[in-house]
């Protein structure tokens, strides 16, 4: 991979300007922000929109959203959860079923901005190597909180949990959760690169697996404009999703980016200054009438 | 054996099993790590009460994800969730009676709001609720085993008179004064915990401490004759030759309680209950 820390997007900042070369960044961090404000409106200033957490809210005293990966483990531990639980699970998996599983990870998620910071830092600070992770550890750590839920018969990855853990400490009371967030952010900074969101985390894990059915995803559909510049590579948190799309049309293979680990967050959009990429269907994916999905790109979310 | 170890194949599934040994490892040491600590986050310290409707703790522990809707809905702000480094399971509902007391809403709210059914939804009376039991834990020190009028934790209860009685005992230290002593009805003790916000001492001496830990339970063979007597309307076992005194006539001895009975007609005779009183000079007429 080309060495361009500092001028990750500079082709794309000179040709779109800098808000063109980062508006799909800037719309996430709003919709971040956003949530997490809707969250807080009520315990900071008395406006309840929405109760709850990131686990189970109720929204405007009628709309029930609860996480299906608690719930899941919830059901493991052989309690029946309730109906209200129960449907909110579902319209949340219908919802990250349509916009992509991994669309929590990118946009709703708030550990995503304490990794993001901590990549970024770690990108300023020059800082290489650390220990290599396989990606798919986190299907390890998914299976692993289920069983535990299992065999614990409690909830018990909740404890530790960093994404609930942030989220409920912004919202309930930080207690010692802070220093889970740290650790979280010091391993991406010092450890591994993007360490947690990218290789480990079993709520993103589970969440990908939705990604593998979902019609919204990023489509690099003017691929024969691309200049080899990598720059969607050096910003994409999940780079081992790119290439199918991007360059396998010698192989047959449609220019959407099917890996479910794809998380949607239309940084390469921003970044390239070609404007390969764009937000797309998955069924948009004609490519010299081959099929839709080939083998490698299955493999892809594996790897 | 050389064509072997060379053989590409070979050797990348070699890498193949090696790098999921390691993951599995890691990731393994991790679960262990958590499932540990879990199993240590279970033992819920005694000051800390669950909302009414509570699941059986290990229950619970599975039930609740920790959302804090239950939280949200409580309109005195009773209920806290936990968090991290707090003796409770991080993130689960709890309250410290000494601190807020439970106010036992009609409507039950907390119960109402919780999504995942780890508060009972067929809880709808909160007089049914069992959030704990409220001991009179320290008998020493608490105020009427002195002797004083205090009945505060008497008065305050929610069930008055009923989860909470005063009963009354003889005062040795005085010898002419009753002591008023509370004492709590596991039949109609919601744990609210009110009692003990209002205890009047610097410690309370009435505690709400989990039921389980409160209660004794007798031996399941155990049968209290008198019960078992009331319920069948007849003595089980044949019922006791009633005892025969050997008493002077007039006198007779009643087993129901009164005890001694001198019969009308004793009066009228020119002695004395007692041969002693006539010896001693005094009136047969007393």
């Amino acid at each position: 991979m080309t060495v361009r820390t500092v001028s990750i997007g500079a082709d794309a900042i000179a040709s779109k300007g800098w808000i063109g070369a980062h508006k799909w960044l800037l719309v996430r961090r709003t919709s971040q922000l956003s949530i997490l404000a809707l969250f807080l409106l009520g315990p900071w200033l008395g406006i309840w929109i929405v109760k709850g957490n990131l686990n189970a809210s109720l929204a405007l005293d009628v709309l029930p959203l609860t996480d299906p990966y608690v719930l899941l483990q919830t059901l493991l531990t052989w309690h029946v959860p309730g109906l209200t639980a129960s449907i909110g699970a579902l319209i949340v998996l219908a919802f990250y079923l349509l916009a992509g599983g991994r669309v929590y990870c990118a946009w709703v998620c708030p550990v995503n901005m304490v990794t993001d910071a901590a990549h970024w830092l770690r990108e300023r600070l020059g800082i290489k190597g650390g220990s290599r992770l396989p990606r798919n550890t986190r299907y390890w750590v998914l299976a692993m909180t289920l069983v535990l839920a299992v065999v614990t018969g409690s909830v018990a990855w909740e404890l530790v949990n960093p994404v609930s853990m942030l989220h409920r400490g912004l919202i309930f009371g930080m207690g010692f959760a802070w220093s889970i967030v740290l650790a979280v952010f010091m391993l991406d900074l010092f450890v591994s690169r993007r360490a947690w969101c990218g290789h480990l985390c079993p709520v993103g894990a589970f969440y990908s697996l939705l990604g593998h059915v979902t019609p919204l995803r990023v489509s690099a559909v003017s691929r024969d404009a691309c200049n080899d510049c990598m720059d969607c590579y050096a910003v994409c948190p999940e780079p081992q999703v790119i290439p199918p799309a991007l360059k396998g049309e010698d192989k047959g293979i449609g220019p959407v980016i099917l890996a479910a680990n794809c998380t949607n967050c239309g940084r390469c959009i921003d970044v390239c200054a070609k404007d390969v990429f764009v937000f797309a269907s998955r069924f948009q994916n004609k490519s010299g009438g081959l099929g839709r999905k080939s083998p490698s790109q299955k493999m892809e979310v594996m790897s | 054996m050389a064509d072997k170890r060379n053989n590409p194949g070979m050797a990348s599934r070699r890498r193949f099993l090696a790098d999921m040994a390691r993951t599995a490892g890691g990731v393994a040491l991790l679960g262990l790590g958590v499932g540990l600590y879990s199993r240590q986050a279970a033992s819920l310290p005694v000051s800390a009460i669950r909302p009414p409707g509570a699941l059986p703790e290990a229950d619970f522990l599975g039930a609740c994800i920790r959302c804090g809707l239950c939280v949200r809905d409580c309109p005195y702000d009773t209920l806290k969730l936990s968090e991290l480094g707090e003796d409770v399971a991080t993130g689960t509902p709890y309250f410290v009676a000494r601190d807020v007391p439970c106010e036992m809403c009609d409507d039950i709210p907390c119960v109402k709001a919780c999504p995942t059914g780890a508060l009972d939804h067929t809880l709808t009376d909160i007089d049914e609720a069992r959030m704990g039991l409220a001991v009179l834990v320290d008998q020493e020190t608490c105020i009427a085993f002195q002797g004083l009028r205090c009945e505060v934790c008497y008065n305050v209860c929610p069930v008055r008179g009923k989860a909470i009685t005063l009963e009354m005992r003889h005062n040795e230290r005085s010898g002419k004064h009753a002591l008023f002593i509370p004492e709590v009805h596991s039949s109609a003790c919601t744990g609210c915990g009110k009692c003990e916000q209002a205890c009047v001492m610097e410690q309370a001496a009435i505690k709400v401490m989990p039921v389980s830990l409160a209660k004794g339970e007798l031996g399941h063979h155990y049968r209290l004759g008198w019960e078992e007597k009331r319920k069948s309307g007849e003595s089980l076992v044949a019922p006791d030759v009633p005892h025969e005194y050997n008493l002077p006539e007039g006198q007779r001895y009643e087993h129901g309680g009164a005890g001694l009975i001198f019969e009308e007609s004793a009066n009228k005779t020119p002695f004395g209950k007692s041969a002693l009183d006539t010896l001693n000079g005094r009136s047969a007429a007393q």
